[in-house]
């Protein structure tokens, strides 16, 4: 095996997100040596890209607020079938770690006392998103990174990890290279911690970044690790539509939270003709209302603009297919309206959401506080992912750890706005500090010769792309699956076009396995698109699998064929693991039993 | 219609500009001129990029002899009759086409005396801070890194003192934590010396290409000279200094 440069961690963080980086400084925190992979240059992954906030029970502006409230919310969001100890973990533990961030130096927007301050959010029955005008995202990841370097992690910029090594059942380490030079190196550790993020760039429509290509997840499904609820994909109500340039960039619900309608191009807030029966009770059913909640009114309930993201998606894919769409196919978000209740309306806008306006000016040429803006649904995050034990964040595979949007179970049928950045700190912590404990407890793993034919299998499958002379272009390849995954797995499916789905990624694959790449290694975006295929193509596999498994509408999947929900697979969620003839499983597993106590919590919050 | 864009393509060892023609349309940026180019003609071409919503600043390159984020700089803003130059960023090395290597940034920001907060205000472990106190460091806080005005700033980019001054950009770091009301530090020595505030003539370069547009001399830059003018060039200053060291040993 020639030398590749070798780098020996205690743990290895694959991933430097809100996850990967609050892993990597806990396990640092415990006293052991962390490693950092992280595929762009730290503090520019996809965590930058949120705008919302951190939902954490605080109480600072509703002292009603509590994690009961909370864990309530995050079940009701997520049609019951989340994993309840990570919602009940998450609403504990979510106010420690935001309180944590300004300690480490995180600036948020305060109350007029002083507090961190919180606003509301999508079914969130009180103000809970702790944020910082609208780039929350941007504030956590550079408060962890600047905590971060100072202690003693090392971070390895700009590498990619193709396959995770294996000793036996046990994760013994990782193989990857760097965009730089295209060399490979080898990353030996005790326990990995995958925190890779989603799968976004599968779609043709997305909000996601460039290193969205499921890359976590299908190291954790090739190493032996479940999937779960890989069918909800969740496609965020009001993305931009245009320019086509920006097509799919985000419009934070933030945006709504501050008082914006959605309209059709009749003039009607549409919103108000459908609110579903379990949100009845909480969604004003006045515009009035709707705006005095925005405004901080205690008992004026939230305006329906406010409803989850999927039942939002839904209702604005409904106007646009019946023609009630603005002229380039999406909806109108309009916030330029308060300025018939606000004396300030343009200054207040501006301020509270500062990117937003200069996102629209920039890039679309659009004031939002004179005009209205047009939006339409776009691929957003991923529910499904690594199934992970609750408390530990450890998969099946010994050793091996996921944290973050590439793990599942918390959030269900359906994510909660905000509940994201919560997700990364609290779970994100946990993995690195069980990944750090799972290493005190074990030994480094061999690279010997098993461990070596693996990793020369990877090399060659690497460089394969650049022996070959078929006319086949990586970029062409992501771009028609990306159509097709828009097409036929969407936000509205159907078992006709996910089977058709499944015929074309079967194709796909083998025009991937065709692709051709010219130029040498050294940071050459056609192989790196090359590679990444891999990871595309069976996180694809993966969501239509299990969309065609579950067969009705719950949450964030919904079907045509089967457009309400079935008490059949209420109780269960779908798991995906690779068989020993490599071809792609899938089974139902029944929800762990809730206990009692959360039970009654439940009931009590309907 | 067509345009034609001149893209620098080379690598440590050299390299020169090309012209690459594709198809331009309503609302294109020049990051998806980019990305025709890979997809169609140059499928090599290497370039930093992630978001392309001017939020994570991987894409800074220059546009035309303006650093600028690719993503961020509309078609229709540029002159498209003659070719659009684009190029790395030269305050840095190349690595490759339009990649540089930006990895001192990195080492710099290790350097400078971390976050250190006072005792919490409330019994809860918790602090409490004034929206107005602090506005002016959430503006700093913007920061998305993308290194435009390290690009910019003569003393990086004509004078390559890499070794002597922090550029712009962690001018405004170390501000954001000078100015954090709960931050207990002190990091005026550090600035006059190895960080090399002196440097900065407040030409504001840096100010006109920062795409957040964060007031950084104005704002960062000036207040910081003039601490370490009331530290170090102010007798009264002097004798302060003298005292507090004397009250606390």
């Amino acid at each position: 095996m020639p030398d590749y440069e070798t780098f020996e961690h205690d743990v290895l963080v694959i991933g430097a997100g809100g996850a990967g980086l609050r892993a990597a400084i806990e396990a640092s925190a415990a006293g052991v040596r962390v490693g950092l992979v992280c595929k762009s240059l730290l503090g520019k992954a996809h965590t930058v890209m949120a705008e919302g906030g951190i939902a954490a029970a605080l109480a600072n502006v509703d002292e009603r607020d509590n994690w009961k409230v909370h864990f309530a919310d995050t079940m009701r969001g997520g049609q019951y079938v989340n994993q309840w100890r990570m919602a009940e973990l998450h609403a504990k533990e979510a106010p420690d770690r935001v309180r944590e961030l300004e300690a480490w130096g995180a600036v948020f927007d305060r109350t007029k006392d002083g507090r961190i301050l919180q606003r509301h959010f999508g079914g969130h029955k009180y103000p809970r998103l702790a944020h910082v005008g609208d780039r929350t995202g941007l504030e956590m990841i550079r408060t962890l990174q600047d905590h971060g370097v100072h202690r003693g992690i090392d971070v390895h910029m700009e590498h990619t990890i193709l396959s995770l090594l294996k000793d036996g059942d046990r994760v013994v380490g990782a193989f990857g290279y760097e965009r730089e030079r295209g060399r490979f190196k080898i990353f030996r550790a005790k326990a990995v911690v995958l925190a890779t993020g989603g799968v976004g760039r599968a779609y043709k429509i997305t909000s996601n970044s460039w290193e969205y290509t499921g890359d976590g997840h299908t190291l954790a499904y090739d190493a032996g690790a479940d999937l779960i609820d890989m069918e909800f994909i969740q496609f965020h109500p009001t993305g931009m539509v245009w320019p086509p340039s920006v097509m799919g960039i985000l419009v934070t619900e933030g945006v709504r939270g501050e008082g914006g309608i959605l309209t059709n191009n009749e003039g009607r807030r549409f919103m108000f003709d459908a609110i579903p029966e379990n949100y009845r009770a909480q969604t004003a059913d006045n515009e009035e209302e709707g705006w005095r909640y925005c405004q901080g009114a205690k008992d004026a309930r939230r305006p329906p603009e406010l409803l989850t993201r999927d039942h939002v998606s839904r209702c604005i894919v409904r106007e646009i297919k019946e023609g009630r769409g603005s002229p380039h196919g999406g909806v109108y978000l309009d916030i330029s309206w308060i300025k018939q209740k606000l004396p300030n309306a343009a200054e207040y806008i501006k301020r509270k959401l500062p990117s937003m306006y200069h996102q629209f000016k920039q890039l679309a040429d659009i004031d939002i506080t004179e005009q209205p803006m047009e939006v339409g649904p776009t691929t957003h995050y991923i529910m499904g992912g690594v199934h992970v034990d609750p408390d530990t964040q450890m998969s099946r595979v010994p050793g091996l750890f996921a944290a973050g949007e590439c793990a599942a179970g918390i959030n269900g049928a359906n994510r909660l706005g905000g509940n994201s950045l919560s997700d990364l700190l609290v779970f994100g912590k946990r993995a690195g500090e069980f990944a750090a404990q799972f290493a005190k407890q074990n030994s480094l793993g061999k690279i010997d010769p098993p461990q070596a034919e693996q990793i020369e299998s990877a090399a060659r499958e690497a460089l394969a792309p650049f022996e070959r002379s078929s006319s086949e272009s990586p970029y062409q390849v992501q771009k028609d699956l990306q159509d097709t995954m828009q097409d036929l797995v969407g936000i509205v499916r159907n078992e006709s076009e996910m089977r058709e789905a499944l015929g074309k990624i079967d194709d796909f694959k083998k025009r991937a396995e065709n692709a051709a790449v010219s130029g040498n290694r050294e940071y050459n975006p056609g192989w790196h698109t090359a590679l990444d295929l891999k990871n595309l193509l069976a996180v694809s596999e993966a969501i239509t699998v299990a969309a065609l498994e579950r067969k009705e509408s719950r949450g964030a999947q919904f079907r045509d064929d089967y457009p309400d929900k079935d008490g059949q697979f209420a109780k269960v969620n779908t798991m995906i693991s690779k068989a020993e003839d490599g071809s792609m499983q899938i089974r139902l597993e029944p929800l762990p039993e809730m206990p009692d106590y959360l039970k009654q919590i439940i009931e009590e919050m309907k | 219609m067509k345009a034609t864009f001149k893209i620098w393509r080379g690598d440590t060892k050299g390299g020169e500009f090309r012209d690459y023609t594709t198809e331009v349309a309503e609302g294109m940026v020049v990051l998806d001129a980019i990305h025709d180019i890979q997809r169609t003609q140059a499928p090599d071409l290497a370039c930093r990029w992630n978001c392309k919503a001017g939020k994570c600043g991987s894409c800074s390159a220059e546009v035309n002899g303006m650093p600028k984020l690719m993503c961020m700089t509309r078609l229709s803003e540029l002159p498209l009759e003659n070719p659009v130059t684009i190029e790395p960023m030269k305050a840095f090395p190349v690595l490759k086409d339009l990649v540089t290597d930006v990895s001192w940034n990195f080492r710099v920001k290790k350097k400078i005396k971390p976050f250190k907060p006072r005792h919490p205000d409330a019994p809860d472990g918790t602090w409490r801070m004034q929206q107005e106190d602090i506005d002016r460091v959430q503006e700093f806080r913007k920061c998305i890194e993308c290194f435009l005005c390290q690009d910019v700033c003569h003393v990086l980019r004509d004078h390559q003192m890499h070794e002597r001054f922090i550029g712009p950009r962690f001018l405004i770091h170390v501000a954001a934590l000078e100015m954090h009301p709960l931050d207990t530090e002190d990091r005026t020595e550090e600035l006059r010396n190895e960080q090399g505030i002196g440097y900065c003539n407040i030409t504001k370069c840096c100010t006109k290409v920062c795409p957040e547009s964060i007031q950084i001399t104005d704002n960062g830059i000036i207040p910081l000279k003039e601490r370490v003018v009331d530290d170090f060039y102010d007798p009264f200053g002097w004798i302060w200094r003298w005292l507090k060291r004397k009250l606390k040993s």
